[in-house]
């Protein structure tokens, strides 16, 4: 740490003269009245700084901090832990550059796990997005890390279906109703690894990144649901999302990584498991990320225990009047 | 007639739905109709959008306020339209070379391709990166514990906010049997495990009487719908 | 000029040329992008993959004379556009101005366009066109589509139909033909609806909720923490029902429950909260990450401007 002040003493230069001004003001008119009148410019101010000064800290040094695995990130590996080599899978991303932060290191994990554990990797996407995000995770995973792996045998793309809900409706019995081919444009019945899948209850796993609607609660209502002994589903979400998804655990979703912590549980998993000796920092990212996440979290502590210690104060001075 | 017919769709549909998720010979219909449902969706993209042109045209037909920047919008759109749909800088599929309009539309180099990873992306993916900004001001604002219960909501936030990353595992860390064995029956107030507790028992509960409340709802709704009770979806004549 | 306009143009000129000096006079740089030339198809066809400093590099020292390996300008004028575009947008927080108009005004035409062009080559070409004509579809955009899939399937005139019927909806007169297409849309997603909700929602939740309340391990002895977990959710759950009844009043029994049922709530609603905190962070930290490794080359966490491929560790703070 000390390091990094010293030869990164020009951004914190900066970060300490853009607060100057506030700091004046607070020593001026004194800290309560001044915050009183506060302008929340101040504290978006605040809030890039502490997200930005780690993130800068930890791209330089490569420090993070230690991550225990919850009991909800662990199901979610031994649920593809227990997984054969050639099982087929069924990856639907069903998310978009808006909540890229906190699903793209789920979803390159799943697909890292996956290809480690030789699994069949069948991918489609519930958002029209979502297939350039499907892209980009094969791009980034197999195709740098797994070039042995055939397209067409060992992972295939279905790519994008419009109409959300009615997509699962309809795969969740007769896949080739709606996926004719894949995205290249090669017939269903030309691909090897589709032969013999008529329908997604053929899937040993369904692993679903979701940021929203339509996503994991209707992977739940629609495939998991009507057919429980059929269809499993482990799913990552966004923080938005996930807690109101556990009400489905353990009996309708047998796995979830809510937010970016999940995503850094999973990636510390994954990486210890396959990553060998000196893991790869692309499998990282979510590790990478919870620094900027306790700084920020504590400025939120902070500022709702400031205002509230004011409202405190403001509340005394009245009663006393 | 004009209210008539698209009622008796609705019934048609919906309950052939219905009726297919419990007559399992009657499936095939369910899956055509989803099917059906599923290209008209691709098709309301198409409405969307010249919806959006329609309207922005008009801004700047009558030279409204800011018709500049609706006619930024029309030109992005028309210029995204049609790199994508005539597949500008698409070189044809590897399998099929002979067939130039074989490659896909979202290939890597293309201008379609160009305008998602330099244009879409960022601007999306900034645009959500502003509640980060916005959050931290309501909570400055917004938050204060007036009450029982907003300090019942304050205290969850402050526990999961803490117990979900490494600072709250740090603050409770002395909460350990290797320094008092009485600590052996004291590990669930560490804040990573009460963080668990909270989510798995009291969330999970809410959360539960919440979906269960909104399911009736939906349930209602739909039928009233269906049995063309509620008939506001089809206008004014 | 006003103080606060002398202000931005003394910041956006020092900006200006901190950007300038180190894109120009730094070793290093910032803000390229690079491709790698692959041939395809017998070499009739040239892809440019993407490719990093450091593949450049390498390539370099392997082979000063090498062509395959970089710079792709029109590349790097997307990448600074991206950041201009990711400043613009952050500027909105000190206050709204033209820039801001202008990208937002960029994402929506491109936001629309975007979702219409997936939604005509994903779905419209191969499921409904190529279902009318298929030898059309086949013989234009995708050659390889054959087999049973490739049949003629006249039934898809039906949402063809109803698909221009709803765009009769931005028509002057008429717009009551769109009605009907929107009658389907409505019912189907009402019958989708009713029977997904009744099972995976309310009869799945009830019987989810049915937990034994007192819990034995594996070996017989009591679990006092599950059992305690069990009583826990059981209760919380029938008193924030017992909240939602409105028919009745909330007096004496169903009084106190409905009252422990708020705290539940709330309690949920400050974990709903926490978890929303944390997920908006992440948003903003993948910006950031952006602008400094991306764009500016100030850090570089995966390894992809370093010359020789050495693996980062991971150290813990």
């Amino acid at each position: 740490m000390g390091a990094f002040l010293r030869d990164e003493w020009w951004i914190m230069l900066l970060a300490a003269a853009s607060l100057a001004p506030l700091v004046r003001r607070f020593a001026g008119e004194g800290f309560f009245p001044a915050l009183r009148t506060l302008d929340r410019r101040w504290i978006f101010l605040l809030m890039f700084w502490s997200v930005l000064l780690p993130i800068y800290y930890i791209g330089l040094t490569g420090q993070t901090f230690p991550e225990v695995p919850s009991a909800l990130s662990q199901a979610t590996f031994d649920e593809i832990e227990r997984l054969q080599e050639g099982d087929p899978i069924l990856l639907s991303f069903d998310y978009d550059p808006a909540s890229e932060g906190e699903l793209g290191p789920m979803a390159t994990a799943f697909v890292k796990h996956a290809a480690a554990k030789g699994l069949r990797m069948y991918f489609m996407a519930l958002w029209p997005v979502g297939a350039q995000m499907i892209d980009d995770t094969i791009a980034r995973v197999i195709h740098t890390d797994y070039p042995e792996l055939v397209y067409g045998q060992d992972y295939v793309n279905l790519g994008f279906k419009s109409g959300n809900e009615g997509v699962i409706k309809v795969i969740v019995t007769n896949l080739r109703e709606l996926y004719t081919t894949d995205v290249r444009g090669t017939a269903i019945r030309d691909i090897p690894m589709m032969e013999g899948i008529t329908n997604i209850q053929q899937m040993r796993l369904v692993i679903n990144v979701s940021a929203g609607y339509a996503g994991t609660k209707e992977w739940v209502q629609y495939a998991v649901t009507p057919f429980p002994d059929r269809i499993r589903l482990v799913a990552g979400s966004t923080g938005v999302q996930a807690p109101l998804l556990y009400p489905y655990i353990p009996g309708q979703l047998a796995g979830l990584l809510g937010a970016i912590k999940g995503a850094a549980e999973y990636e510390k998993l994954v990486v210890d498991a396959y990553g060998g000796p000196n893991p790869d920092p692309r499998y990282l990212e979510g590790l990478r990320r919870m620094g900027p996440q306790l700084v920020a979290h504590l400025l939120i502590i902070t500022l709702i225990v400031v205002a509230n210690v004011l409202y405190l104060a403001d509340r005394r001075r009245e009663m006393r009047r | 007639m004009k209210r008539t017919i698209p009622l008796l769709i609705t019934a048609l549909g919906g309950f052939a739905l219905i009726v297919a998720y419990f007559i399992p010979h009657t499936q095939s219909w369910g899956e055509q109709v989803a099917v059906w449902f599923d290209v008209l969706a691709s098709l309301a993209f198409v409405l969307g959008g010249a919806n959006l042109l329609k309207i922005h045209l008009k801004h700047v037909s009558d030279r409204a306020r800011g018709w500049g920047y609706s006619a930024i919008v029309i030109g992005s759109f028309l210029a995204t339209l049609f790199v994508g749909l005539i597949k500008v800088g698409v070189s044809p599929a590897a399998q099929s070379p002979d067939y130039a309009w074989s490659g896909s539309y979202r290939q890597i180099g293309s201008a379609f391709w160009f305008g998602y990873e330099y244009g879409f992306q960022p601007l999306t993916a900034t645009m959500f990166a502003l509640l980060a900004f916005y959050i931290a001001s309501a909570a400055f604002r917004a938050f204060r514990a007036k009450n029982l219960e907003a300090v019942l909501l304050l205290g969850t936030a402050f526990i999961i906010l803490l117990g979900r990353t490494f600072a709250g595992v740090a603050l409770t860390s002395w909460i350990d049997p290797a320094n008092w064995e009485g600590f052996r029956y004291l590990t669930w107030l560490r804040i990573e495990n009460l963080t668990v507790f909270v989510m798995s028992v009291f969330n999970t509960a809410g959360n539960r009487a919440i979906m269960i409340g909104i399911a009736l709802g939906i349930v209602a709704t739909s039928l009233r719908v269906l049995l063309g009770i509620d008939r506001s979806y089809l206008g004014k004549d | 000029m006003s103080r606060d306009a002398r202000l931005w143009t003394t910041l956006m000129i020092l900006g200006a040329l901190a950007l300038l000096v180190r894109a120009a006079w730094t070793d290093q740089g910032m803000g390229r992008e690079y491709v790698r030339a692959s041939p395809a198809a017998d070499g009739r066809i040239t892809r440019y993959e993407p490719a990093t400093f450091g593949d450049y590099q390498r390539s370099v020292a392997a082979d000063p004379d090498q062509a395959t390996v970089r710079v792709s300008v029109p590349r790097s004028v997307g990448l600074w556009l991206a950041a201009f575009f990711t400043l613009a947008v952050f500027s909105f927080l000190y206050k709204d101005n033209p820039f801001y108009k202008i990208a937002e005004a960029v994402l929506v035409g491109v936001s629309a366009a975007y979702w219409m062009v997936v939604g005509f080559w994903d779905v419209l070409v191969p499921n409904l066109f190529a279902k009318i004509f298929p030898g059309v579809v086949q013989g234009w955009a995708m050659p390889g589509l054959t087999g049973p899939e490739a049949e003629r399937n006249l039934w898809y005139l039906v949402p063809l139909g109803l698909g221009v019927m709803l765009l009769w909806r931005l028509a002057p007169r008429g717009a009551w033909i769109a009605r009907w297409p929107l009658a389907f849309i409505i019912g189907t997603t009402a019958g989708l609806r009713l029977a997904a909700f009744l099972h995976g929602d309310f009869l799945a939740q009830i019987r989810n909720t049915i937990l034994p309340l007192v819990v034995l391990g594996a070996d017989g002895t009591f679990n006092p923490g599950a059992s305690v977990a069990n009583i826990l959710i059981v209760g919380s759950v029938l008193c924030c029902l017992a909240y939602f009844f409105f028919s009745f009043e909330h007096k004496g029994v169903v009084g106190g429950a409905a009252r422990v049922g708020i705290w539940v709530l709330m309690i949920t609603f400050g974990a709903g909260f926490g978890y929303t905190v944390m997920g908006r962070i992440a948003l903003l930290a993948i910006r950031l990450e952006f602008l400094l490794d991306d764009w500016l080359w100030l850090i570089d966490p995966a390894g992809r401007r370093m010359a020789t491929l050495a693996q980062g560790l991971l150290v813990n703070i």
